[in-house]
């Protein structure tokens, strides 16, 4: 978030707002409505579907993102507060064809059945590990502990992150 | 999404001054809008009746952590994970740390903050039985210029609070406690994470020759405000740490609270679950554990 922050004048012929921000390295200029969730906004504006809407109150984690490199639930941010900010999401995380070390071992551990979830944990495991390289499985319950699964059970999940650190 | 979204507003005034203007502008005519925590999960469910918000994220007068005369001065828009990384507040102030720690997730730590956390007057929140404790006060601040409130008396009933219509919180100030106090935290919830808390209890003892020389003693979810418990804490004031004493309190304590019955939990559950804790921090004072 930078501190150049302007007024926000809504387009007097529809409401909506003009914001610029950067997206998965990209700079862009997102139209919505002020208070349209940034989660709509990346699914149907930039057709970034990778974030999932699990709850829509920020209880499972299914829309995280990453904003100026924190964690946050994307359905509690509306857009006119990601003016200025760099913003990344799963798409964010592969390099052309190379899977995040993440994204590839939940592949091998078998960590996704539905694929709901995946991204946010993938998300949340990568936060979790740029700050606590090598966690405890404490660690790494308590950081994923803000994204729910109905399908694995949560174990293939926690493999895969411990997976992960490994390689 | 059951909010009409095109009939809400925001804009994102540049000063802290730019702020407290919409504020005067009229009586609720623009409301702060900080992390989103709350307001955004109104919004969905369609129950967030104000149209036109400011977002107060960005404002540099509000951020921040700092010792002061005799304390600490906790900015408004701290977020849960600036507490938990704060070295200050987990050395003078640990219940804080201990609550923003339970609040949520990381993701909701990241955005949720303090300020807002106090503005929302949910009788169930985390972290504010905390700031009861540690007998903190409110700093307000205004066109017309500010104030202080001790916290113990900013809330008057069920979402109810002593804030003006022109006002916003600045920042909470805590006092600095004596060196060698007990401190004592407990969140119970059906989950160490995203649950919020059937019962919540904080609690500070300064302890003299086996006796409470003082003693703070606040709970939440157990009232229509977070409550500080100060007929409890007289039972113990002056008193050694024994066995009568604890009775005592555990049975003040009982009268003191008002829980209710809702979907989380019972009354009854809730009243023993708070003596519950209060014998467990006794205990634990009178074992050099808290």
């Amino acid at each position: 978030m930078t501190d150049d922050v302007t007024e926000t004048r809504p387009d007097p012929h529809d409401g909506k707002v003009s914001t610029r921000c950067t997206v998965n390295g990209v700079e862009v200029t997102l139209r919505a409505y002020p208070l349209a969730r940034l989660l709509d906004v990346l699914r149907e504006e930039l057709n970034l579907t990778g974030t999932k809407e699990g709850c829509g109150e920020g209880e499972c984690g299914a829309c995280s993102v990453l904003i100026d490199g924190e964690l946050v639930n994307s359905c509690l941010v509306p857009a006119a507060q990601v003016r200025g900010a760099d913003i990344q999401t799963v798409e964010g995380l592969t390099d052309g064809e190379r899977l995040h070390a993440v994204q590839q071992a939940m592949v091998e551990c078998g960590g996704a059945q539905c694929g709901i979830c995946t991204p946010g944990m993938v998300l949340a495991a990568v936060n979790l590990l740029k700050q606590t390289p090598a966690p405890t499985e404490a660690d790494i319950r308590e950081g994923l502990a803000g994204n729910l699964c109905r399908c694995t059970g949560y174990m293939k999940i926690l493999d895969a992150v411990v997976h992960a650190c490994e390689k | 999404m059951r909010a009409y979204l095109p009939a809400y507003e925001m804009q994102v005034p540049r000063t802290l001054d730019d702020a407290l203007a919409l504020l005067r502008e009229g009586p609720g005519a623009w409301r702060p809008f900080a992390g989103g925590t709350d307001l955004m999960v109104l919004l969905e469910a369609g129950k967030l009746e104000h149209r036109r918000f400011f977002s107060i994220r960005h404002l540099k007068e509000l951020r921040g952590v700092e010792e002061v005369d005799g304390g600490v001065r906790v900015g408004a828009l701290t977020t849960y994970t600036d507490v938990r990384r704060s070295e200050l507040l987990s050395r003078l102030f640990p219940m804080l740390g201990q609550a923003a720690r339970e609040t949520g997730g990381i993701a909701i730590q990241n955005r949720g903050t303090v300020g807002g956390n106090i503005a929302n007057a949910s009788p169930a929140a985390d972290t504010p039985p905390a700031l009861l404790a540690y007998g903190a006060e409110v700093e307000l601040v205004s066109a017309g210029g500010a104030r202080r409130v001790p916290y113990a008396d900013f809330h008057t009933g069920y979402k109810q609070t002593v804030m003006r219509a022109d006002e916003l919180i600045a920042a909470v100030v805590l006092p600095r406690p004596r060196e060698g106090a007990r401190h004592f935290y407990r969140k119970v919830g059906t989950r160490r994470a995203q649950a919020i808390s059937k019962v919540c209890f904080a609690a500070l003892a300064e302890v003299e020759g086996g006796s409470l020389k003082e003693v703070r003693v606040a709970l939440g979810s157990v009232a229509p405000v977070v409550l500080r418990c100060r007929r409890t804490e007289g039972t113990l004031r002056g008193r050694r740490l024994d066995e009568e004493a604890s009775k005592d309190a555990l049975d003040e304590l009982g009268r003191e609270v008002t829980p209710i019955d809702d979907v989380r939990s019972t009354a009854r559950y809730r009243t023993r679950v708070a003596q519950n804790l209060l014998r467990e921090f006794l205990s634990a004072v009178r074992a050099g554990k808290a």
